[in-house]
C-alpha cells in the first residue's frame, strides 16, 4: 500500500535497530513512555521490543481513550440509553467496556436500548436528522483529536435546529495527564517509576501542535519526541529520545513532521474554543481526579448538552479489586503482573478497560504478545 | 353467457407486487407464488412431482450433510447478491469434506411487504448459480413474517453430497510440518459488503468473490486425494478459520504476511477502517493443508483451476502445545494472529 509500506518496511526497521543498539549506552537504563495507544498498538502489533536493545525499555502510558474513562461514565452512559425514546450513538470502542452490575452498552443494548455504533460525529447528527421524533445522544469520548470533529456536529445540530440532538461529552485533554503522571508519586517523589523521556502524541498533536509540550521538556527535564503510529516512526523517535539522553538535552523534537507543526490546526483550535469550556475537574480510571484535564460544552451551547438535558449526575464507582487497570495506566505495572490478566480477564470477557480497546496495553499484549510469556515447545517434549 | 372465464388465476404482479402473509398462508395464494416463481425458476424433475419432499437415489461413498442461514444485508451487494450467496455456501461448506454436491434445498422466511420484483431477482439469481454449479434445489419451504419481525428475506439452505473412498478430510487431520495454503485473494467479500453499509459508505471497484468451489476440490483432490484439512474462511476470516484448524489439530501453525494474498484494494479500505485483512470474510476462497511432500503438486492444481489461479503457500503447522497460529510480520517480528473477538462486522453472511 503506498504511503503506508514505506513506514512498515523491515530493512528499514533493523538498521534502525542496529543504529539504537549502537547509540544506547550500555551503562544506563532508558525508560520511555509511549504515552498513545496507538503506539501501544504498533509497538505490539509489530513486535518491535523484540528490536530493542534490552536496556531501552517501553512503558505504557495511559493514551487511550477508552481506557480511561471511569466506569461511572459508562453507567451514565447506559442511564441515557435507557431512557424510553432514546437512540445513543457511540463508537464502537465503548461497546464492551465494562459498566456497574455486569453491564456495558453491548449488554444493555441486547436488553432493548436503542445503541448505536457509528464512526463518526457526523453519522449521530444524520440520525438525529431521520429521526425528529426521538432524542438522539452522542456519546463523545477521546483525546484532542476526536474533539473538533464533536464541535463540529454540535454546531451543525445548533445551525439546523436539530432540536433532538445531543452530546455526552466526556473529551479529554493530553497534557494534563501527562502532568498528572509526571507529578504523582511514584514518579517524583519514589522513583519506583522511571520515566526518562516520552514519544509524544500523533494524532492529538496535529490539533494542538508541540508546542504545549514545550513546558514538560523544560519544567520536568524529560525529552519529548512526537511520533506517528506507524512502527519506522516508533523505532526513530526511539532513537532520537536515546540522543537526547545521550547528550544531557530535554527538548521537544518532531518525528511526525509530515502531520505535526509547532502551532497544530487553527481552525480546528477555534472550533473547540468556541464550543467547549474546561471542567475544573475529571475522573479518570486509573489517574483519579485530575484538575483541569477535560472538556464541558459551553453555556451557549448548553442545549446540546445531554448531561443538562437528561439531568445526569456523575457518580464515582470503584474498580474491580482484582483489576490493575488503574496501575497499568500510570506505568507502575505491566499487564502480566496483574493476577486476572488472561485468566478471568479476556478480550471476550474483560474485567477492565485496558482488555477492551485494541489501544488498550493489556489488549495489545493479549492479542500480539502473549505467546511469548509461554515457552513453546513441542508436544511430544 | 358468464363474463368470468373458468380456471382464470390472475398471475402474481412481479413488477408492483409485494410479500403479503397470505403468500405463507398454506392457500392458493402460497400455491401460486411457489408455482409462478420457484418451481419456474428452480425448475427440475423433483420439483415439477410437487411432493413435499425430494426422493433420489445416491452414489457410492460416504454421504455428507450441511445447513447454513443467510441474513446478508444488505441484500444485494458488488459481485453477488443473498440468493447466489445462499446456493454457494451450503455447496462450499459440503465440498469441504472432499464431497460432490448433489442436492441442495432452501427455506425462506418473508417478510411482509417485501417487493416481489427484488424476491424474483433473489430466486433467480439462485437458480443461476444452482445450475451453474450443477447442484439442483429439489425441495423447499416458504414461510411469511409480519413487517418488523424479519428483514427482507432470510435464506436457509442445506445440502446433501457424498466423498469418494479413500478420501478422508477433516479439520483435526493437521499434524506439525504440514504445509497451508489459500486459494486466493483474502478479505474480499467483507469489503465488499462493508463499502455499502450506510455509515460507511466508501467508493470502490471490490467485488464480493462468492463463488461455489467444489470443482476447485474435485481438481484438488485429484491431485492429491491425502489432503488433511480444507475449509471456506467465512466470518471471521482466515486468522479465524487456522485458530479452528490449528484447535482441533492440536497443533501449532507460523505463517507469513508476506505469503498472503491481499488486493491492494482490499488492504488499503482495512487501513482506513481500522481492520485487519485476515480478519474479514471471504466466500469463495478455500484453506487447505496437506503433508509437505503434496504441497508443490496441490498448489499446481490450484493454480491451474480459474478460482484457485492467485493461490499461495502461506506457512506450515507445528507442534505447540498452546496451539497458537503465529504470524512473521513484514516487519520483521513474530506475532500472534488470535481468535477474532467480538463481532468485527455482523450479517456479512
Amino acid at each position: 500500500m503506498k504511503y503506508v509500506d514505506e513506514f512498515r518496511d523491515g530493512t528499514v526497521a533493523r538498521g534502525l535497530a542496529a543504529a539504537i543498539a549502537r547509540d544506547a549506552d550500555p551503562a544506563r537504563e532508558y525508560h520511555l513512555m509511549e504515552f498513545c495507544g496507538g503506539h501501544t498498538h504498533a509497538i505490539s502489533r509489530y513486535g518491535l521490543k523484540d528490536l530493542l536493545p534490552a536496556n531501552v525499555q517501553m512503558v505504557h502510558g495511559p493514551g487511550c481513550p477508552v481506557c480511561v474513562l471511569p466506569i461511572g461514565r459508562i453507567d451514565n452512559a447506559i442511564e441515557i440509553a435507557s431512557r424510553p425514546g432514546v437512540i445513543l450513538c457511540t463508537y464502537a470502542d465503548t461497546m464492551r467496556v465494562p459498566a456497574s452490575k455486569g453491564l456495558s452498552l453491548l449488554k444493555a443494548k441486547a436488553r432493548g436500548a436503542d445503541i448505536r455504533m457509528v464512526y463518526s460525529s457526523a453519522d449521530a447528527v444524520r440520525i438525529a436528522r431521520e429521526n425528529p421524533g426521538r432524542e438522539v445522544v452522542f456519546f463523545a469520548i477521546g483525546f484532542e483529536t476526536t474533539t473538533p470533529p464533536t464541535a463540529v456536529a454540535i454546531r451543525a445540530a445548533k445551525a439546523e435546529g436539530l432540536a433532538n440532538f445531543s452530546v455526552f461529552c466526556n473529551h479529554v485533554l493530553t497534557p494534563a495527564a501527562i502532568t498528572h503522571i509526571l507529578e504523582s508519586a511514584e514518579v517524583r517523589d519514589y522513583g519506583t517509576v522511571p520515566i526518562d523521556g516520552f514519544i509524544g502524541p500523533a494524532h492529538v498533536s496535529t490539533v494542538i501542535g508541540s508546542q504545549p509540550y514545550e513546558y514538560f521538556a523544560e519544567e520536568y527535564a524529560r525529552p519529548v519526541v512526537i511520533a506517528g503510529f506507524e512502527p519506522l516512526d516508533v523505532m526513530q523517535a526511539i532513537r532520537m529520545l536515546v540522543r537526547q539522553l545521550n547528550d544531557g538535552r530535554a527538548e521537544v523534537e518532531n518525528e511526525f513532521a509530515r502531520a505535526v507543526t509547532r502551532d497544530g490546526n487553527a481552525k480546528a483550535k477555534a472550533l473547540v474554543a468556541e464550543v467547549f469550556e474546561l471542567r475544573r475537574s475529571f475522573e479518570w480510571r486509573g489517574l483519579g481526579e485530575v484538575p483541569y484535564s477535560a472538556l464541558a460544552i459551553k453555556p451557549a451551547y448548553r442545549d446540546f448538552d445531554a448531561e443538562a438535558r437528561f439531568g445526569i449526575a456523575y457518580r464515582s464507582v470503584a474498580d474491580n479489586k482484582a483489576c490493575e487497570c488503574g496501575a497499568i495506566l500510570r506505568g507502575v505495572k505491566k499487564p502480566t503482573d496483574c493476577k486476572v490478566f488472561g485468566t478471568v480477564c479476556t478480550p471476550e470477557n474483560p474485567i477492565g478497560s485496558c482488555m477492551v480497546s485494541s489501544e488498550g496495553a493489556c489488549a495489545a499484549h493479549y492479542t500480539y504478545g502473549r505467546f511469548k510469556d509461554v515457552a513453546i515447545v513441542p508436544a511430544s517434549a | 353467457m358468464s363474463g368470468v372465464r373458468t380456471g382464470y388465476v390472475r398471475p402474481v404482479d412481479f413488477k408492483h407486487g409485494c410479500v403479503d402473509l397470505t403468500h405463507g398462508g398454506g392457500g392458493r395464494a402460497m400455491a401460486q407464488l411457489i408455482e409462478e416463481l420457484f418451481q419456474r425458476a428452480f425448475d427440475n424433475e423433483w420439483l415439477r412431482r410437487r411432493n413435499d419432499q425430494a426422493a433420489f437415489d445416491l452414489p457410492a461413498g460416504r454421504l455428507v450433510m450441511s445447513t447454513d442461514s443467510h441474513v446478508v444485508s444488505p441484500l444485494f451487494f458488488p459481485g453477488g447478491d443473498i440468493g447466489c450467496l445462499s446456493v454457494h455456501g451450503t455447496i462450499n461448506d459440503v465440498a469441504m469434506a472432499g464431497a460432490r454436491p448433489l442436492y441442495l434445498a432452501a427455506g425462506f422466511i418473508l417478510e411482509e411487504g417485501y417487493p416481489l420484483a427484488e424476491l424474483k431477482r433473489i430466486v433467480e439469481s439462485m437458480a443461476a448459480a444452482s445450475k451453474q454449479a450443477g447442484v439442483p434445489i429439489v425441495t423447499g419451504d416458504t414461510k411469511v413474517v409480519e413487517k418488523g419481525k424479519g428483514d427482507g428475506v432470510f435464506i436457509t439452505t442445506t445440502g446433501v453430497g457424498v466423498v469418494p473412498a479413500g478420501v478422508e478430510i477433516s479439520g483435526d487431520r493437521a499434524r506439525p510440518g504440514d504445509r497451508i495454503l489459500v486459494s486466493g485473494t483474502m478479505g474480499d467479500h467483507g469489503v465488499a459488503i462493508m463499502s455499502l453499509r450506510e455509515n460507511l459508505s466508501f467508493e470502490t471497484t471490490i467485488r464480493s468473490d462468492t463463488a461455489a468451489l467444489h470443482g476447485l476440490v474435485a481438481a484438488m483432490v485429484e491431485a492429491v486425494p491425502g489432503i488433511r484439512c480444507l475449509r471456506d474462511p467465512t466470518r471471521g476470516g482466515l486468522a479465524t478459520t487456522l485458530n479452528e484448524l490449528a484447535s482441533q489439530s492440536g497443533v501449532g501453525m507460523v505463517i507469513s504476511e508476506a505469503g498472503i494474498p491481499v488486493r491492494p484494494e482490499v488492504d488499503a479500505a482495512c487501513e482506513f477502517l481500522g481492520l485487519d485483512p485476515l480478519y474479514v470474510a471471504n466466500e469463495g476462497k478455500l484453506v487447505a493443508i496437506c503433508a509437505p511432500a503434496d504441497a508443490e503438486r496441490l498448489l499446481t492444481a490450484m493454480r491451474a483451476h480459474p478460482l484457485g489461479r492467485d493461490a499461495a503457500l502461506i506457512g506450515e503447522a507445528i507442534a505447540d502445545p498452546h496451539r497458537f497460529v503465529q504470524m512473521d510480520t513484514r516487519f520483521g517480528g513474530r506475532r500472534v494472529v488470535d481468535w477474532l473477538t467480538g463481532e468485527q462486522l455482523p450479517r456479512i453472511c
